[in-house]
């Protein structure tokens, strides 16, 4: 599956959420906390929002979301 | 909603072992949860195959959030079965990109997250500190270190008390198998995490070590808020349940981790006696109440083994975030004397995840239980709350 | 254990927070008695609004004068006060709203408030986010927004009094020359007799959204609908706070008791709000809850004596907040004796004497 990532292109595989395949590709920083600080996922099971995206224009959750063909993903 | 016997939610071993007993009777079973696919933490994309088979008989609804108490007004039995999150407690270091807590980096890693040639450190507590590392192991991680905080005699004495658990004795004894040549530290915790802009370097109590993945869990705390809002009675943070996992709620059962911390087998035996019970074949949930009860003793023996050690209150500095969402500071809350004061003056608590992070943490550190929940039971669209 | 005080104020949100410094300021000897937290009341579950009201003369008075020493206040507040100076954008839906925009206006401009008329085209500029389609409205830009908890303890911290975290169960019992009712919606348990009722109220605030909503804005048919003496009502009231949130009310019920959360209320008070704002819908929640405004029969607060040494400062419904600088300034005028800067005979307690 191809998947789109602050303008790059990604192939990722089927059944990974998007805050893996964003690690696989290298990001360590997912958000930037109030007072600006790098933050990427912590709890992995969507308790915790460190790992909030944008996904085709929406804010998400990226551990709870399933990768899928096309997706636009943005860090800001 | 209408239509279904019963209704559970949360699709982990518990919730499942919920539903599949109360669909082989041939009620019929909707499973909520709010993650993608069913399995839970433990078994994420991984549901054994004697549940699986009978999961296709109920209708799994999956990225479903559950928010406020409407599904009451269905008047159908209800299992609760929202498990458990990790508790973090805060040090210098920890928000840092690459620290995780351990239940977390295994549930990135069964979601995808590919660790080859990564270099781990796991430290924390509990028997889940094993399965991570040797998960991460399979997956081409190498594991440079676990460190346990408990002390070498407590971990002595579970391990004698294990031949009582035979099933438990030979996932050890294949979890040791795996994990031949990992440094193991008892009594060892991670006291600071370094790094620039992700964690390269972590101090441990003694020695310190470099690292790509830093993975720290406490244990667990029961995710308790829709049953809050459901209105069940809770007792030193589990929700309150009879011999067959009814709430004092009307209606409304519960199992697994939200009555109690203590491993699959025990959610297991809990979800099978709860899903049996609310759909009325006690007789049947009362055949499984000696299994429980053995898995309520290893249980106990769990916590016992792997107390928090008090220097874990200690290690954060003033300056070291305490609330991740709002980026409070210890520093910030130590005039204060109740989670609700400390919320009221510095928003500690207050910003997306509610204080499901630091409101356990605060616990540890402060001794401040908070108990207020408000719909919804996490971050939901305005529109959402429209409905009626 | 030292001699009992001049004043003790039971009661620690912010309209006794205020008292208790404008008491101490003016020389009194003061001690504050707060069962729970400070601000926890009231102060914490409403909106945080500073607003100047035209309801009635006094009204108008009590919140002008209360709006000039908030305005005095603002530099010295710490930043978790979170002040935001957005003004108040009060939204016409149609003719008749927008003939009560020119009445308003007047109102204001004959007592030198400062007021700017906003026609169909310049609402929807300063608050895109608006359905499009509005008559106009009316801009008080003097009107501001605080975090109420902070500043209650803010001005205790500035009175440097003693706080007894104690439950008052009668005020005979509270050593002091005065002892000052300043307990909101609970104030009639301990003075039996004054016409103070709980009015619940919900609200409903997001995650961060900075923009979305520029002022605070209420809809004109506020005064048709909520205001209405009885009855359960909502009304579109949205506010900008400074971390970015959008805080959503808002809601007036009588005779509810409990603290839960009223999903037929809260429905229709969000779906009041998505009728001005639809892309309100698209917003993230992130918790919902209820409070308790001490309602007055003609909504006016209770300020001075009542019986013997028991005096109120009570009764301020949903302006609390916005009046309980001034309410603190005329509590120590008439304690002490001074000219109070503004008549105080409008909310003297001894108008609601049998």
């Amino acid at each position: 599956m191809t998947i789109y990532l602050d303008g790059r292109t990604l192939t990722v595989e089927r059944g990974a959420t998007v805050a893996a395949a964003m690690l696989n590709a290298g990001v360590s920083v997912f958000r930037e906390s109030v007072s600006g600080e790098p933050r990427a996922p912590l709890c992995g099971m969507g308790v915790c929002y460190e790992c909030m995206v944008t996904i085709d224009g929406e804010r998400e959750l990226s551990c709870q979301t399933l990768c899928q063909e096309g997706m636009r993903i943005s860090t800001r | 909603m209408t239509g279904f016997d019963l209704i559970v939610v949360g699709a982990g071993p518990a919730g499942i072992a919920a539903a599949c007993r109360a669909a082989e009777t041939g009620a019929k079973v909707l499973v909520l949860d709010n993650n993608p696919s069913a399995g839970g933490q433990i078994w994420r994309n991984d549901v054994p195959p004697k549940w699986a088979a009978w999961l296709s008989h109920v209708e799994f609804r999956g990225g479903c959030a559950v928010i406020d108490d409407s599904l009451l007004a269905h008047g159908v039995p209800i299992v609760l079965a929202t498990g458990a999150r990790e508790l973090y407690l805060p040090f210098p270091g920890w928000t840092l990109p690459g620290v995780t807590g351990a239940g977390g980096l295994q549930a990135l890693v069964k979601s995808g997250f590919d660790v080859r040639g990564k270099r781990a450190v796991l430290a924390g507590t509990g028997p889940l500190l094993l399965a991570v590392a040797s998960l991460l192991r399979k997956r081409g991680a190498s594991v440079t270190c676990i460190a346990e905080q408990a002390p070498r005699p407590a971990l002595l004495r579970f391990a004698a008390a294990m031949w009582q658990y035979p099933s438990k004795l030979a996932q050890g004894i294949e979890l040791g198998a795996s994990l031949l040549g990992v440094p193991f530290f008892p009594g060892t915790w991670v006291q600071e995490a370094f790094g620039r802009k992700r964690v390269e370097r972590v101090r441990l109590n003694g020695f310190e070590q470099d690292c790509d993945l830093l993975a720290v869990g406490y244990g667990l705390v029961p995710n308790t808020e829709l049953a809050q809002l459901l209105g069940c009675t809770l007792q030193d943070g589990f929700v309150t349940v009879d011999s067959m996992q009814k709430t004092w709620r009307e209606g409304v059962w519960a199992a697994g981790e939200l009555t109690g911390i203590g491993g699959v087998e025990r959610s297991l035996v809990e979800g099978e006696i709860a899903g049996l019970a609310a759909i009325g074949e006690l007789s049947e949930a009362r055949k499984l109440f000696s299994r429980r009860a053995a898995w309520h003793r290893f249980a106990a023996r769990l916590g016992t083994a792997f107390e928090l050690r008090p220097e874990l209150r200690a290690l954060s500095r003033p300056d070291t975030i305490v609330c991740r969402c709002e980026d409070i500071r210890y520093e910030d809350l130590t005039r204060w004397a109740s989670a609700r004061e400390a919320k009221l003056q510095t928003r500690c608590g207050m910003g997306l995840c509610q204080g499901r992070i630091c409101g356990a943490a605060n616990q540890v550190l402060f001794g401040w239980q908070d108990t207020s929940v408000r719909p919804p039971a996490s971050a939901a669209r305005v529109s959402d709350l429209m409905e009626s | 254990m030292s001699a009992a005080p001049d004043v003790a104020i039971v009661g620690g949100g912010i309209v006794g927070a205020a008292c208790a410094l404008e008491c101490s300021r003016a020389g009194l000897s003061v001690e504050v008695y707060e069962q729970s937290i400070v601000g926890g009341g009231a102060t914490a579950s409403g909106m945080g609004h500073v607003v100047v009201m035209d309801d009635s003369e006094a009204q108008f008075a009590l919140t002008h004068y209360s709006s000039s020493l908030w305005r005095e206040l603002a530099a010295d507040l710490p930043a978790a006060a979170e002040y935001l100076p957005c003004g108040t954008l009060w939204v016409a839906a149609d003719d008749e709203e927008m003939a009560e925009v020119h009445r308003k206006q007047a109102f204001y401009q004959a007592r030198g408030v400062n007021v700017e008329v906003l026609d169909a085209r310049q609402v929807a500029k300063a608050e895109p986010h608006l359905r499009p389609g509005f008559a106009g409205g009316l801009l008080v830009p003097g009107d501001c927004v605080v975090y109420p908890p902070v500043v209650a303890q803010w001005l205790l911290d500035q009175a440097g009094v003693t706080i007894h975290h104690q439950q008052v169960r009668a005020l005979a019992d509270v050593p002091a020359g005065i002892v000052v009712n300043a307990m909101g919606a609970k104030s009639a348990r301990l003075s039996p007799g004054i016409p103070v009722a709980p009015r619940k109220g919900h609200l409903v605030i997001t995650d961060r959204h900075p923009g979305f909503v520029r002022h605070q804005l209420i809809e004109l048919g506020y005064l048709k609908s909520a205001h209405s003496a009885s009855g359960d009502s909502v009304a579109f009231n949205v506010q900008p706070r400074k971390t970015g949130q959008v805080l959503i009310g808002s809601s007036r019920q009588y005779g509810a008791e409990h603290k839960e959360i009223d999903r037929e209320i809260l429905t229709r008070m969000l779906r009041r709000a998505a009728e001005y704002m639809p892309g309100i819908g698209a917003l993230t929640a992130i918790r919902t809850w209820t409070g308790f405004r001490a309602s007055t029969p003609d909504k006016l607060p209770l300020i001075g004596p009542w019986h013997g040494r028991e005096w109120l400062a009570t009764g301020h419904e949903g302006l609390g907040i916005s009046t309980s600088l001034g309410t603190g300034r005329l509590l120590a005028d008439l304690i002490t004796g001074r000219t109070p800067p503004i008549p105080a005979e409008p909310y003297l307690p001894a108008r609601c004497r049998p």
